[in-house]
């Protein structure tokens, strides 16, 4: 489907239709037909059999979900507060220590301090986020090359203090859970048919 | 002499009791009907199925500050509540509210005074219920509780013509005043009541009982998006409680009033006995009026006047007129 028809401004020549407003009555006999009309016709009763019929339908057609205890599902792309995953096999942290989530940032709100390991490689030694600044618009989870940094399910974030839930541990995978840890199907995450969609580099033909 | 004054003062605070803890229950009726009808839960938390939400509401209610507004009337203001709550409970005791029963050997008229102008004084009482809201508006130094005491005024004295008119015809048939001269004159089942014979004043009675009862196509009195809450806009905490209180015990008034008038009261019916036949009725009027709370949007202060005026009272003086020439002929 093209996007002619939403591009299309001239409203006059689409497919409105006109619904027809009735005339209010005139003369004083018009005025009392009307009246006697909607007197004896069956509206209010249709009204009444409306309201019946969804009560008698009983609590399967009814929408109340009990909020704290009962949550709907929420989809993979929301994003809420940041999780900080693990590689699988060995339990390190998969953050390499690049910087690009702290560059990408627009709020400025990611902060992060890093050294270099006895074995000359990346650590990160602290690691946090401004959620009183934070847009969650899920840049620091696209631009993260290691897929260390994404948006979690939590959104309830009611708390004394907001940084409650960006201490670099909270957001970290426990060590214990390791092997609850589901890869990140959300933003800026791979999708499932990736590997299908992988090409070649130009210089390899 | 003594045992007439005592049987009256237990049956008095029997009645208080039993209606005052009907109303509190009605507003936990009222909610979870309303909310089935919307597709809703209502009160669930407190309780098995939310029944102790009632228990909560009335602590929430005993506990709450009661404020007296500054430039208000002090006296007024705490003796307009007392007014509505009285007033309907007054007007119950001259209502047979069940049949005849033996207790104990002893036999027991569940009407608190068997007075022989019952329907008149029942009308009358509710109609001096109105000083309540009248009182309340008056004295609160609050605009929005003016408002709705003038639109309480207006609503209830206007219906009330329509109330006495209505029962006019009805009581014209029965010759007396007496709600259980009224009831024995339907002791023959169905085809008995009153209805099949004053249709179109049970029809004026209903609609005139929820105008008085401030129930919805005419709820206009605390029509919150207009006028806050109406006259209670300044009460909280027991005022405002017993203002609700009276609201239900005269919704139960106006079902006992209709099933007693049109519906063959207290009377067997088919197999089932008076006094749950009575039961039935009142709580299927008390249903009705949650009902049409949930289907019905409410009409406009100029349309409940003009429905009102120049169509219910004139539909019950035509009523009065050809129910007197047919018993005249």
């Amino acid at each position: 489907m093209s996007l002619e028809q939403f591009k299309d401004r001239n409203v006059g020549t689409q497919e409105y239709r006109h619904i027809q407003a009735s005339t209010s009555p005139k003369t004083p006999m018009e005025k009392f037909t009307q009246v006697v009309k909607r007197t004896f016709s069956k509206e209010l009763f249709v009204g009444l059999k409306v309201v019946f019929t969804q009560m008698a339908k009983g609590p399967k057609t009814w929408h109340t979900v009990k909020y704290p205890q009962e949550k709907l599902p929420i989809g993979p792309r929301y994003r809420a507060i940041h999780k900080l995953l693990k590689l699988l096999e060995s339990g390190n942290e998969r953050c390499i220590g690049c910087g690009l989530c702290e560059k990408i940032c627009i709020a400025d709100c990611i902060r992060m301090d890093t050294r270099y390991d006895e074995n000359q490689r990346k650590e990160v030694t602290e690691y946090s986020i401004n959620l009183g600044r934070c847009i969650f618009c899920g840049y620091c989870a696209e631009v993260c090359p290691e897929l260390a940094i994404v948006h979690g399910p939590r959104f309830e974030n009611a708390s004394e203090q907001r940084a409650h839930f960006v201490i670099k541990d909270d957001m970290l995978t426990p060590v214990d859970a390791l092997k609850h840890q589901k890869e990140f199907p959300g933003f800026g995450a791979l999708s499932d048919d990736a590997d299908k969609k992988v090409k070649k580099t130009p210089l390899a033909y | 002499m003594d045992a007439i004054i005592i049987e009256t003062i237990i049956k008095a605070v029997v009645v208080l009791a039993i209606i005052s803890a009907l109303a509190g229950f009605g507003t936990y009726l009222e909610r979870k009907v309303l909310a089935f009808m919307q597709r809703r839960l209502g009160p669930t938390h407190v309780g098995p199925f939310g029944l102790l939400q009632l228990a909560a509401d009335g602590i929430k209610l005993f506990t709450k500050e009661d404020l007296i507004p500054q430039n208000a009337n002090r006296l007024l203001f705490s003796l307009a509540p007392v007014i509505t709550a009285a007033t309907a409970f007054i007007a119950l005791s001259a209502v047979p509210l069940l049949p005849e029963f033996e207790l104990f050997g002893y036999t027991v008229k569940p009407i608190v005074a068997d007075i022989n102008i019952g329907v008149l004084f029942v009308i009358g009482v509710m109609g001096a219920g109105l000083y309540g809201p009248l009182l309340a508006g008056m004295s609160q130094a609050n605009k929005w509780g003016l408002l709705g005491a003038a639109r309480t005024t207006v609503q209830f004295l206007s219906y009330e013509v329509v109330t006495g008119l209505s029962l006019l015809a009805p009581l014209m048939i029965v010759g007396s005043l007496s709600l259980i001269d009224i009831n024995n004159h339907q002791t023959g089942g169905l085809s008995d009541w009153i209805l099949w014979q004053q249709p179109v004043a049970f029809v004026l009675f209903v609609i005139a009982g929820f105008a008085e009862t401030n129930r919805t196509p005419f709820d206009l009195l605390e029509h919150e998006a207009e006028i806050v809450s109406g006259y209670v806009t300044d009460y909280s905490g027991l005022r405002w409680g017993l203002f609700f209180v009276g609201e239900y015990a005269n919704m139960i008034t106006i079902g006992f009033l209709a099933s007693l008038i049109f519906l063959g009261g207290f009377n067997d019916l088919w197999f089932i006995p008076g006094w749950l036949a009575i039961i039935l009725k009142v709580s299927f009027l008390f249903f009705f009026m949650l009902w049409t709370r949930a289907a019905w949007p409410h009409v406009r202060p100029d349309q409940l006047m003009w429905l009102c005026w120049k169509i219910l009272m004139p539909l019950a003086i035509i009523n009065i007129v050809i129910t007197g020439l047919v018993m005249m002929v």
